[in-house]
């Protein structure tokens, strides 16, 4: 056996990843190498309701957030599309594509440790630098085109949360009143903590507060809201041409991000009561 | 309201979505056996608009969209994304050769 005729007195080696050439990381690790995947190590996915909520199970262990707390979540169609996630893993989990997880992940964890003045303030503070009331002067077709597809939903919000929003073509952008963000702090105030959380999640993909609002009270849908949130860019691919790699790569993402947060959001404020009308006979 | 189409379009679509995910075992999933008893419960309703059924339809056709895009975003991810760099055991693969396997270590 080889130790047994190794010489006395020799230092046992450091492994292999000493050897590296290369640039090396602090653990040791090679820079450039992909991150070790885990694998999917159960087999079954169920739910089950605890105290706090729903609580998911993988095989016979309970799920936990990333700083290690119960996994629960207050609603049951919320738990179904976390297991569901979790179940649709193949032979790699890919956290990347786990976004309602994620989203809850954050809400349990908070680890921005922000209250909830902080997220409204952060998610109003956007109105200022919103998408849809930037405009450009030219191309003549793209400022054509912003004034066509954004007015109607900046219109819109004007129109149902009764604030005056307008437009600029300016660097400093439009001039926001104060009432506008009073009045929208104080709708904000209504939403519970994780929907706050999902909302700022939201404006943070659209860059936008009107278009958040507009999907959130269904008024667009998501493919709309993330086209409209692109509007130059679908404008210059339809002029140059379309890049698979690059544009439908994020396109996916973004689509993906947002339907997640606005499910989020409305899994987390409703309360659904049936109600059975008696049939008259 | 947005402009969604007809729910049986959406819930069709929503449970092909939900088979792509789940595979040989769909229709036991918890997911699917909730989506199938939200439609059955909100369809009977003698109201022209009614508006948990409209709400549950815009939350299927989000679910849907999610889904579907994550779908194709991993599809694509798979087909562009790079794999990073090779091992060194790969690198003198290349070229035929091996990694010296010394039992005390590199001396």
């Amino acid at each position: 056996l080889w130790w047994a005729h190794s010489p006395p007195g020799r230092r046992p080696r450091p492994p292999l990843a000493a050897a590296a050439s290369g640039p090396v990381g602090p653990c040791g690790r090679r820079a450039y190498a992909p991150p070790a995947e885990r694998k999917r190590f159960y087999q079954n996915v169920s739910i089950s309701q605890g105290e706090g909520g729903f609580e998911i199970n993988l095989d016979h262990r309970k799920l936990k957030t990333p700083q290690a707390k119960l996994f629960t979540v207050p609603s049951e169609a919320l738990a179904i599309a976390v297991a569901t996630e979790w179940d649709s893993q193949k032979d790699t989990i890919k956290f990347y594509t786990m976004h309602l997880t994620t989203l809850c992940n954050t809400a349990l964890d908070n680890p921005t440790q922000r209250n909830k003045t902080q997220l409204i303030r952060a998610a109003v503070k956007f109105l200022e630098t919103d998408t849809v009331c930037y405009r450009v002067e030219e191309p003549p077709a793209l400022a054509e085109l912003q004034k066509n597809e954004w007015d109607p939903v900046v219109a819109w919000a004007e129109k149902r949360y009764n604030v005056t929003i307008g437009s600029s073509t300016s660097i400093l952008g439009p001039n926001i009143p104060a009432s506008t963000k009073e009045t929208f702090i104080s709708h904000l105030a209504s939403y519970n903590m994780w929907a706050l959380q999902g909302i700022e999640f939201v404006i943070t993909q659209l860059k936008s507060l009107i278009l958040s609002m507009s999907l959130i009270d269904r008024h667009i849908t998501v493919e709309k809201a993330v086209l409209l949130s692109r509007l130059e860019e679908e404008y210059q691919i339809r002029r140059w041409g379309n890049v698979e790699w690059a544009h439908d790569y994020d396109l996916c993402e973004l689509r993906a991000r947002t339907a997640a947060g606005t499910l989020f959001v409305h899994l987390c404020s409703e309360s659904s009561t049936v109600k059975h009308k008696l049939l008259q006979d | 309201m947005a402009a969604l189409g007809a729910p049986l379009r959406t819930l069709r679509a929503l449970l092909r979505e939900l088979r792509h995910a789940a595979g040989r075992s769909y229709r036991d999933s918890p997911a699917y056996r909730h989506v199938v008893a939200a439609f059955r419960a909100h369809r009977v309703t003698s109201e022209k608009l009614c508006r948990a059924q409209q709400e549950l339809h815009f939350q299927a056709a989000t679910y849907l969209c999610l889904l579907r895009s994550v779908r194709e975003h991993e599809a694509l991810h798979r087909e562009y994304h790079g794999r990073g760099e090779r091992s060194p055991q790969e690198v003198a693969g290349l070229v035929g050769f091996r990694l010296p396997q010394q039992p005390g270590g590199k001396g």
